[in-house]
């Protein structure tokens, strides 16, 4: 067999390959020579055979066969074969494969190997990819070997050990008494590697953090010792010396001093003369620098110190480099909610970097800007940014679209300009914007009551020309059903009014109807928007009727459910439509993350924009009073729900939807006007503002519902005027006994006639001796007004033990629900 | 913590790539297409540090080939940016121009250099005795 090739023809080999496959050839070919090679057991061409394998492996080619051959290479003695061997093993080999395992004894004999060069290949190898055993086995002799005078292999055996640490972090504290002595070596090397193992455990063990913290003197001097030390041709990089070990010991410092005083009090000194002193002409410097700023934030240094950080980042921002503007950006963004001031004097500087041409640098200055505007600067800063939006790539838009709206939110300076500003978004980045964002503004919009007539105006004329935004549609269709009598009557006092007729205005809701481009809920929107015109226009009412039923066979199921529904309230229930079709009330401010319960008012009207169904909190009441169901075995009790009526409107919907079946309710929710939001149409009164307990009829005697084991659970009555079928009964409970009693649950249960609703107990511990009470309150709807009947159940803990208790109470007294 | 070390031609064929973190083989040319095909395509303009899923990519173009270095958040970018340049000066003053064929020293160096992700020697000197 002729001897193989050299790993340097095979390289210019492959180079002259022109394709792909023609590569792929060149390597199959040659892969076979090394393995019949291979099996041939060749001594003195395996490691030429196991160079070229990993040459190929690095190109990305599978090269497994060639593990075992690095293992013979490991073996034998001679220094080249066991370097290739070693190096072969670092590529190929890693914890996954068995093999590794091999490895354990040769690298043992070699860690104690004569030749510091073999130690040190062993050491590498070991650093590289040891498994957890190999470790454990292993960590002994690393130990040892960290303790020599030999610089050479020290650093090499601390990097060692930093991997043995990472892989098996009990072994830590085994290294802890080798540690003693490595910052005071000369050699820069073991220095750094030194300094890199201390900030290794450092960041694993809050123990040695503290046990380290006595160090920090050390370190200052030797950063100190660096800096003005003179030229050293070892160590000079640009004219700084050793600028790696300068940021590691920085950073070991930033560890150190993080949370603690007089560490940081130490470093405030070296920390100032690395700022000032350190040359920025070179990228060199400017790495030192972002180091120490970033060191500088993190711990407790003085304020003079952060400003001076600041400014520096200042200067950073003015550099003509990319790279320190990227870098000053990322940490100003760190530091904004701290050093806010300071961070606000380069307020224009950064808003120029919002047209720099760089995408993260864009993105940087972006978040930045978001972070930096409040009230003094809103409009200077929302001109800049709307510009940016103008010109932004379309990732950014959406978060740029959202920021915005954020912060116009929060800063408003009128109400004019926080529409204007809603508008110019809108028009501008309109598919972008997201989904939670229509919702908001149309609460928005509802609020701004003196404003409606100049919105609905101008969002009229912004989709007349175009309506594929579809957000913008969405606003603007919802605007139009709302107010479309304002806009046709030309009333606008912030903007020349335009003269639109109720034809103009159906004509654009319809063909937003028709158009290609609108989503689903777009319609929805817009044939609920010309129904609700239906009681606002005058002349134009047969068209809508007209609209309304061709739709009552769309395709879309949504739509079609819709258009059924309105022809159904044309047809047969036209007394009511107006009172449905009423104006929106002013909504309660939610927060922006809410769900949709802001459109849940009205449920006839928008039951399609309701997302939300009834949230599980109304699972979950229903689980517990399943037990009461159970115990009561009868079908006339209805569950109790004891909090979050939530569940309620949508399911009141629900009802009404139901038009065309029948309706369970009786006519007096359906017609209440304006319910509130997430409430209960019938128990409307009891949860306003208004207090609870104004409206009383005269006195109702107070009843005793239960009275056994030294619990008394007393029941006092109020009537409300505004509604007289419901009853107002608060509990209180008391314990006689001399032991208190724990996690007191109290439920009820009614007959199906009525309805229940529990509020929030005032605690679960009821104090012994009658020293306190436990209150809750019960909210009783009787619209048949039948006698009040009450199945109670009483869970305790009591003198340790838990204690449950079923009863009935019939004795309420009849003022109590006639 | 250094993740790996990529040499890639303006073609965008790997000439060097070295990982202190495992990653099968399939993953690695998959890894390697994509990180070459952000830093191709961004012009001399743009900064050299870009983000790429869960960690940062620090690269420098040298005549016809580019040096990437991929990092975790806890790495000093700038410092890296330096370390780059001054690996390849060690490279340039050992061997009179960067050639692929020394690849297998360049190996060498690395692992005795480049330890576990950590810069150990940055001596020059040192490392042209290796």
């Amino acid at each position: 067999m002729p001897a193989p090739i050299r790993l340097r023809e095979l390289i210019r080999t492959i180079r002259t390959a022109r394709t792909q496959a023609e590569e792929r050839e060149m390597i199959q070919k040659e892969c076979a020579a090394i393995r019949s090679s291979f099996r041939e057991e060749d001594n003195t061409y395996r490691c030429r055979n196991v160079a070229k394998l990993l040459y190929m492996h690095m190109l990305g080619y599978p090269a497994h066969f060639g593990q075992l051959e690095c293992l013979k290479l490991i073996a034998s003695q001679k220094f080249t074969d066991k370097r290739i061997g070693y190096l072969g093993a670092m590529l190929l080999l890693d914890e996954r494969q068995d093999v590794h395992l091999l490895m354990t004894n040769c690298i043992k004999n070699d860690l104690n190997h004569s030749t510091q060069y073999v130690q040190g290949l062993a050491l590498c190898t070991l650093g590289c990819m040891g498994s957890s055993e190999m470790c454990r086995d292993l960590a002994g002799e690393v130990e040892k070997l960290l303790k020599t005078s030999n610089s050479y292999l020290r650093k090499k055996a601390a990097l060692c050990a930093v991997h043995v640490i990472r892989k098996v972090p009990e072994l830590m504290e085994m290294f802890l008494p080798a540690t003693k002595n490595l910052l005071n070596e000369k050699n820069h090397g073991v220095l750094h590697t030194s300094v890199v193992l201390l900030t290794e455990m450092c960041e694993r063990s809050p123990d040695m953090l503290a046990h380290f913290r006595k160090l920090v003197p050390q370190l200052v001097r030797i950063l100190k010792n660096l800096i003005m030390s003179g030229y050293s041709p070892e160590h000079d990089v640009s004219g700084i010396s050793d600028p790696f070990l300068q940021v590691r010991i920085l950073r070991l410092l930033r560890i150190l001093g993080r949370n603690d005083d007089d560490s940081s009090e130490a470093m405030n000194d070296i920390l100032a003369q690395v700022a000032t002193n350190t040359e920025t002409s070179k990228n060199v410097g400017n790495a030192i620098l972002y180091e120490t700023v970033l060191t500088i934030m993190d711990i407790k240094s003085e304020s003079g110190l952060r400003v001076l950080a600041i400014n520096i980042l200042g200067r950073f921002l003015l550099n003509n480099d990319k790279n320190i503007r990227y870098v000053a950006l990322t940490s100003l963004l760190k530091t904004v909610q701290t050093d806010h001031n300071a961070v606000q004097r380069h307020r224009s500087t950064i808003v120029d970097c919002l047209k720099d041409l760089d995408v993260s640098i864009k993105r940087r200055a972006m978040e930045l800007s978001f972070a930096l505007v409040n009230g003094n600067n809103v409009r200077g800063m929302m001109k800049e940014l709307l510009y940016f939006l103008d010109s932004c790539e379309p990732e950014f838009k959406a978060d740029c679209a959202s920021g915005i709206f954020l912060a116009a939110e929060k800063y408003a300076p009128s109400k004019r300009w926080h529409i204007d500003t809603i508008m110019r978004v809108l028009t501008t980045a309109g598919s972008y914007v997201r989904d939670d964002a229509v919702p908001n503004l149309i609460q928005l919009i509802t609020n701004s009551v003196e404003m409606h007539a100049y919105t609905v105006q101008r969002l009229y004329k912004a989709i007349l020309g175009d309506y594929s935004q579809q957000p913008l549609v969405q606003v603007a269709s919802w605007c139009i059903g709302e107010y479309g009598d304002l806009l046709v009557s030309g009333q606008c006092e912030e903007e020349e009014p335009i003269q639109v007729t109720e034809d103009e205005v159906l004509d654009i809701l319809e063909s937003v109807l028709i158009s290609n481009m609108s989503a689903s809920v777009t319609r929805g929107y817009a044939l609920t928007a010309i129904m609700k015109l239906s009681t606002r226009f005058t002349c134009t009412v047969n068209r809508i009727k007209k609209v309304v039923s061709i739709y009552g066979s769309s395709i879309d199921v949504e739509l079609q459910q819709r258009a059924v529904e309105y022809n159904a309230l044309f047809k047969k229930y036209d007394h009511m439509r107006p009172a449905l079709l009423e104006r929106m009330p002013v909504m309660e401010k939610v927060t922006t993350n809410g769900p949709a319960e802001i459109v849940q008012t009205n449920g006839e009207t928008e039951t399609a924009v309701l997302e939300t169904k009834p949230p599980p909190s109304g699972l979950q009441p229903a689980n517990q009073a399943n037990d009461l169901l159970d115990l009561l075995g009868g079908s006339d009790i209805t569950p109790v729900i004891p909090t979050a009526p939530t569940s309620k409107p949508a399911t009141a919907g629900g009802e009404l939807l139901d038009l065309l079946g029948d309706l369970n309710l009786t006519g007096s929710p359906v017609s209440a006007p304006a319910p509130q939001i997430a409430q209960p149409p019938f128990l409307l009164d009891g949860l306003t503002t208004q207090p609870l307990f104004n409206d009383i009829a005269a006195g109702i005697p107070s009843i005793t519902a239960y009275n056994k084991n030294g619990l008394k659970i007393d029941f006092t009555f109020e009537r409300s005027n505004t509604n007289p079928s419901v009853t107002v009964i608060t509990i209180q409970a008391s314990n006689s006994t001399e032991l208190e009693m724990t996690d007191f649950v109290f439920q009820a249960a009614v007959p199906k006639t009525f309805q229940l609703q529990l509020l929030s107990p005032s605690s679960s511990v009821i104090p012994a001796f009658n020293s306190g009470t436990i209150t809750q309150v019960i909210k009783v709807l009787n619209p048949q007004k039948q006698q009040l009947r009450m199945r109670i159940k009483l869970t305790y803990n009591h003198k340790g033990s838990a204690m449950q208790d079923l009863a009935e109470v019939n004795n309420f007294p009849p003022q109590s629900w006639q | 913590m250094i993740k790996f070390f990529l040499m890639v031609n303006k073609q965008g064929q790997t000439r060097l790539s070295r990982y202190y973190e495992h990653v099968e083989i399939n993953k690695r040319t998959v890894l390697e297409a994509e990180v070459i095909k952000n830093c191709l395509s961004r012009s001399k303009d743009e900064c050299s540090f870009v983000e790429y899923k869960d960690f940062k990519l620090v690269y420098r173009q040298y005549a016809a080939l580019f040096i990437v270095v991929g990092i975790d958040q806890t790495e000093n970018e700038m410092a890296v940016y330096e370390l780059i340049h001054n690996f390849v000066e060690v490279l340039d003053k050992y061997f009179s121009r960067v050639v692929s064929e020394t690849l297998n020293l360049l190996q060498n160096i690395f692992s005795l250099s480049k330890l576990g992700g950590s810069v150990i020697s940055e001596n020059k000197s040192k490392e042209k005795n290796i």
